[in-house]
């Protein structure tokens, strides 16, 4: 229809030209940048104050040298604690400011272990981790030489379980689960129960603007004297649709783009962002084997099933709520202020999915979980996140059935009041109105 | 009838809810005349004018335009102004009439010609890539004038379309409203003010409470309501037994009104003058404004509702 795609055209230019759009669209990215700078920033920034302890090892627990870290430096010495002590008080050019004293081992069987950490500056969480764990590294090896144990023995004692989780009625050989499946899947799943979230909320609200905007101009009853109603909706309801994907798009591009100038400008390079999330025992062994096993489990994810559902989720979910939003904005009176309680009934069902998503991560196939994915309001923002959980085939299809029929009925209600209420100008008007011009003839 | 009239409304009715809105209301455009719909503020003139501009249905009856029920494809042969008027603030003043030009039908070539043609005419050229939000009021109004009549509709129907203008705007709207239907174009005027439609239309339809309650043309309306009141101008002094026999109403020096009483004829009373030596300067019958003619067909359909007027703005 020509006149449907005029309203989309116009719509569509009149937002992405504006200032407020470019600036959202551009600076967000750039907005995020220089958040994970500053972060960067902290992270680092505690790393220069430096300490250097002095080692009295009189049980001669460590076999070679102890390794260094940022801001942290080991050096063994022969004179004993009160030497240094004096040394330290005396303020001696480039001396230590700590001194770890590790007592003689009297009884290679105990459990417990006692070392002594002198410094008139207080020890901060990191730096006490970074001791013990070196300490007990070294004791362990110790206490093996002193305990004449195999050595090999002993390493077979830490078995490296992993599960490996397989489909009854799948065959064997072919799409095993890894263990990494079930994580990666809560991990997408996570991810695009957000996206369904953040895009309903802000580009649901556009369109409750846009209708807003052309009531209170008093420009609608010039329009619709040329265009149905329905037809202006629908219109509005795809021009900012397709202005949020633009900007979507415009994200998806910017942001990995950012970061990666980020990362290069401001020389954050890998060690630096490996050291922030890493948990310090991870070996870089069993770092590369998680990678792995992610990257199979990212693999092995049905995407030929994912993406389309997600789409037809995420368009569903998109119409849905944004004809919701439209006829709230339609029934808003002059004073924007008094309307906003009229929003409240939307944005409880959207927060409500949310938490509903969140729970459904922990347990996919839970009866909250598969109940809430053929609830309308909520199945947008669940079903999509349980998807990567292979949920039974008629669960999604049913889902899906629900959700693109009641976009339809909602658009079509929000039809019926919006072409009432956009006339109705002056105060707001009640939820009870509105239930009214459903009811009302044309 | 050669040719059927531009609109014709027939036994149209319109209730929201409880209220009814228009009540069984009949009438068809004259030809060549400006139809003037009044009204006070709730009659149903609006409610009328959308049914017309098919923004809503009526419950029953029927509308015609040019003889042919009404249908999706009229809109795009009538201009309508709005009470409630605005544009998009936020547009480019030519990039808003082509919008609202093409949703009437327009081609783009053809809209962007009469958009530049339109705004020539107003002397607002220079205008055509502000913003709505960078002009005056008195442009804004023009502007919104233009997105009116900018794809040559038939039929123009104005909302009360002098509401908040300018002498100057008022005026020359005023001009192009009656060149427009020198051209042909049919004008539905609708208006509580009672003097603007005595300027401008030839032909009346007064509304109220949602039922049409007098139709034709105004002077015919205001011979019909005439009530035996003349205005006589003299000189010198009037007889004293002129009292005694008529009704004077406001006396002056040198000019008076007399309503006539029943049985009593205009010819009887100058004939009494002339006897009387009187100096007749000036004599001629009073017409009951359109104001006065509204208010008295209103309290002889419904005696108890003595002033309609209460409800409407001062």
């Amino acid at each position: 229809m020509n006149n449907l795609w005029l309203v989309i055209k116009r719509e569509y230019i009149t937002r992405v030209r504006r200032k407020s759009f470019i600036l959202a669209t551009l600076l967000t990215p750039l907005g995020l940048a220089v958040f994970f700078v500053v972060v960067q920033f902290i992270f680092s920034y505690e790393n220069d104050e430096v300490s250097r302890i002095a080692v009295v090892d009189d049980g001669d627990v460590f076999s070679g040298p102890i390794p260094d870290e940022k801001g942290l430096f080991f050096k063994f010495v022969d004179d004993d604690v009160e030497t240094i002590k004096a040394e330290i008080l005396e303020g001696q050019e480039g001396g230590y400011n700590a001194i770890l004293h590790i007592p003689v081992v009297k009884n290679p069987r105990a459990r417990d272990f006692r070392i002594e950490y002198f410094s008139d500056e207080p020890m901060s969480l990191d730096m006490e981790i970074a001791i013990k764990r070196r300490v007990e590294k070294a004791m362990r090896d110790y206490k093996i030489g002193q305990l004449e144990l195999d050595k090999t023995a002993l390493k077979a004692l830490d078995t490296d379980v992993a599960i490996r989780s397989k489909k009854i009625t799948v065959a064997e050989g072919e799409n095993e689960d890894t263990s990494m499946a079930g994580v990666v899947g809560a991990g997408l799943g996570t991810i695009m129960g957000f996206m369904m979230y953040l895009s309903i909320f802000i580009y649901g609200m556009m369109v409750m603007r846009s209708v807003m905007e052309e009531k209170m101009n008093r420009i609608v009853e010039v329009v619709i004297s040329s265009v149905k109603p329905t037809t202006l909706l629908l219109g509005k309801i795809i021009g900012v649709g397709a202005v949020g994907l633009t900007q979507v798009l415009a994200w998806m591009v910017l942001i990995p783009g950012v970061i990666f100038l980020v990362t290069i400008f401001f020389g954050f390079d890998a060690d630096a962002a490996q050291q922030m999330p890493q948990s310090p025992d991870m070996d870089p062994e069993e770092m590369q084997s998680m990678v792995e096993q992610v990257m199979a489990g990212v693999m092995e994810m049905n995407w030929w099933v994912i993406i389309p559902c997600f789409i037809i989720y995420f368009l569903g979910g998109y119409f849905m709520y944004a004809a919701l939003f439209a006829a709230v904005g339609s029934a808003m009176g002059d004073d924007l202020g008094e309307g906003q309680s009229l929003t409240i009934p939307i944005t409880i069902p959207v927060i409500l999915a949310l938490y509903i998503m969140m729970a459904a991560m922990q347990a996919p196939n839970s009866s909250l979980a598969v109940w809430s994915s053929f609830i309308p309001l909520f199945a947008p923002i669940v079903m999509p996140a349980r998807l990567p959980f292979e949920p039974p085939v008629w669960q999604i299809v049913l889902s899906l059935i629900i959700v693109v029929a009641f976009a339809g009925a909602m658009v079509w209600l929000a039809g019926r009041i919006y072409r009432v209420g956009i006339l109705n100008y002056g105060k707001k008007s009640s939820l009870r109105d509105m239930g009214r011009w459903l009811f009302s003839k044309y | 009838m050669s040719t059927p009239p531009i609109i014709e409304v027939k036994d149209v009715r319109k209730a929201y809810g409880e209220k009814v809105a228009v009540d069984d209301v009949t009438f068809a455009m004259p030809p060549d005349a400006i139809l003037g719909m009044l009204g006070p503020n709730g009659a149903g003139k609006t409610s009328l004018i959308r049914m017309i501009t098919t923004i809503t249905a009526p419950d029953a009856g029927q509308i015609f335009f040019q003889g042919e029920p009404l249908s999706g494809y009229h809109p795009t042969q009538i201009g309508y102004l709005p009470e409630e008027r605005g544009l998009y603030k936020k547009m480019y003043v030519g990039e808003q009439l082509l919008y609202l030009a093409r949703l009437k039908g327009l081609g783009k070539k053809e809209a962007e010609e009469r958009a530049r043609e339109w705004l020539g005419k107003f002397n607002l050229e220079d205008q055509w890539s502000k913003k709505v939000e960078e002009l005056s009021k008195g442009m804004q109004q023009q502007v919104q004038f233009i997105a009116t009549v900018i794809h040559n509709p038939k039929l123009l129907i104005l909302d009360e379309p002098f509401s908040g203008l300018d002498p100057v705007n008022a005026t020359r709207m005023r001009t192009e409203i009656l060149r427009l239907k020198e051209q042909g174009t049919g004008v539905i005027f609708s208006t509580h003010r009672m003097e603007q439609v005595e300027e401008l239309c030839e032909y009346i339809v007064l509304i109220n409470q949602g039922k049409n309650i007098l139709e034709g043309k105004v002077a015919e309306i205001r011979r019909q309501f005439q009530d035996d009141k003349f205005h006589l101008e003299f000189e010198g002094d009037l007889p004293p037994g002129l009292a005694g026999q008529y009704e004077l109403i406001n006396p002056t020096p040198s000019g008076v009104d007399i309503q006539l009483r029943p049985g009593q004829k205009a010819n009887d009373l100058l004939r009494y003058l002339l006897d009387h030596d009187v100096h007749i300067v000036g004599f001629q019958e009073l017409l009951p404004s359109l104001n006065e003619v509204f208010i008295k067909q209103v309290t002889q359909l419904d005696p108890t509702n003595t002033n309609p007027f209460d409800s409407a703005e001062a």
